[in-house]
């Protein structure tokens, strides 16, 4: 807990666990310590549903360059969904 | 040392205690099987929380002669696997200093009660175990010896003050009545080796008993053997340097 850097937000759709698909309620961004990543700091996002216990996590540990290059790509995509009448 | 015809045993299990507000934790416990007396040590794990590595640490410093307990931080957070807690109480921002160190006095507490304890209780942590380490031996004056492990955010600026997080830690070294052992990495990035410099500072300047030791080569976490970050030879000197100031101080 040594950069204290979080931020959550909520969202809506699933994600899938150990114990399979569960509702997705809410996104916890933090650039902090991961537990795997060979990194000292990653961007960590857990996607959980609090109310349905700790074990309710979908996780992610990302270097910078993989959080960035991430990010821009979600946009294209969405930017390519909203120009085909998708969105 | 040990010798390879010496008698040996240990006992280890996990056991309840009373933590911070005077609410039931649960907690590692270990210790060498004997009468004693035994000095002690409590254990303030790190923030991947009350892990593999915490329970292992708690086996080691019982081989070591200590009897070992290693409180459970996380426990109000919920109960999965490590991980899954401490991913938790990482989205809510840490856990507060107050109740870590209510929790890590309970633990000292649980200690000091037993048959073959020898009165002498030293804390150790990593990460931001050594960072509440600290802060429990400055407001608690209860510990014999603190092992601060590349504690992060012992130095804080006042814009990283919170409720959870009120005072840095650099602030209470007035109330320091202990020896300090501090070890670090010189590659780590919190804490910096700025801030490692200046803690020394605040420790020389107030007539402290301190030993800190830096490690090129090393960043954070340089004990943890599960993880990239492992460094062997400053790790086995960095034990070295645990074991002969503890057996300095408590035994």
């Amino acid at each position: 807990m040594c950069t204290m850097i979080v931020e959550k937000v909520k969202i809506e759709g699933s994600g899938k666990g150990l114990n399979g698909w569960f509702k997705l309620e809410q996104a916890n961004v933090s650039y902090d310590h991961p537990f795997d990543a060979p990194y000292e700091h990653a961007l960590n996002i857990d996607f959980v549903n609090e109310a349905q216990g700790v074990g309710a996590r979908v996780a992610v540990e990302l270097s910078e360059q993989a959080a960035r290059e991430l990010i821009r790509t979600i946009q294209n995509v969405l930017d390519q969904a909203e120009a085909g009448g998708h969105l | 040392m040990y010798q390879t015809d010496m008698y040996e045993g240990l006992l280890a299990e996990t056991i309840s205690i009373t933590g911070a507000k005077g609410e039931t934790i649960n907690a590692y416990f270990a210790r060498p099987l004997g009468a004693g007396p035994y000095p002690a040590m409590v254990l303030a794990h790190h923030m991947p929380g009350w892990d593999q590595w915490y329970r292992e640490a708690t086996f080691k410093f019982a081989h070591q002669g200590y009897i070992t307990i290693t409180p459970n931080l996380y426990f109000r957070a919920g109960h999965g696997t490590p991980e899954d807690v401490a991913a938790k109480v990482r989205a809510d921002g840490g856990i507060a200093d107050e109740q870590a160190v209510g929790d890590l006095e309970g633990a000292l507490n649980y200690i000091r009660s037993l048959p073959y304890s020898n009165g002498k209780v030293g804390i150790f942590g990593t990460c931001s175990g050594g960072r509440h380490s600290y802060i429990a031996a400055c407001k608690t004056k209860k510990f014999d010896a603190v092992v601060d492990c590349w504690g992060g955010r012992v130095v804080m600026t006042p814009d990283q003050l919170n409720e959870k997080t009120p005072v840095s830690p650099l602030d209470l070294t007035g109330d320091l009545s202990c020896p300090i052992l501090g070890l670090f990495g010189n590659d780590d990035s919190s804490p910096t080796p700025e801030q490692v410099n200046q803690h020394e500072e605040t420790l020389k300047k107030l007539g402290k008993n301190y030993e800190f030791h830096r490690y090129d080569g090393a960043g954070h976490g340089f004990f943890y053997y599960h993880a990239a970050m492992y460094r062997q030879a400053q790790a086995v000197d960095g034990w070295q340097k645990v074991w002969a100031f503890l057996g300095k101080h408590l035994k």
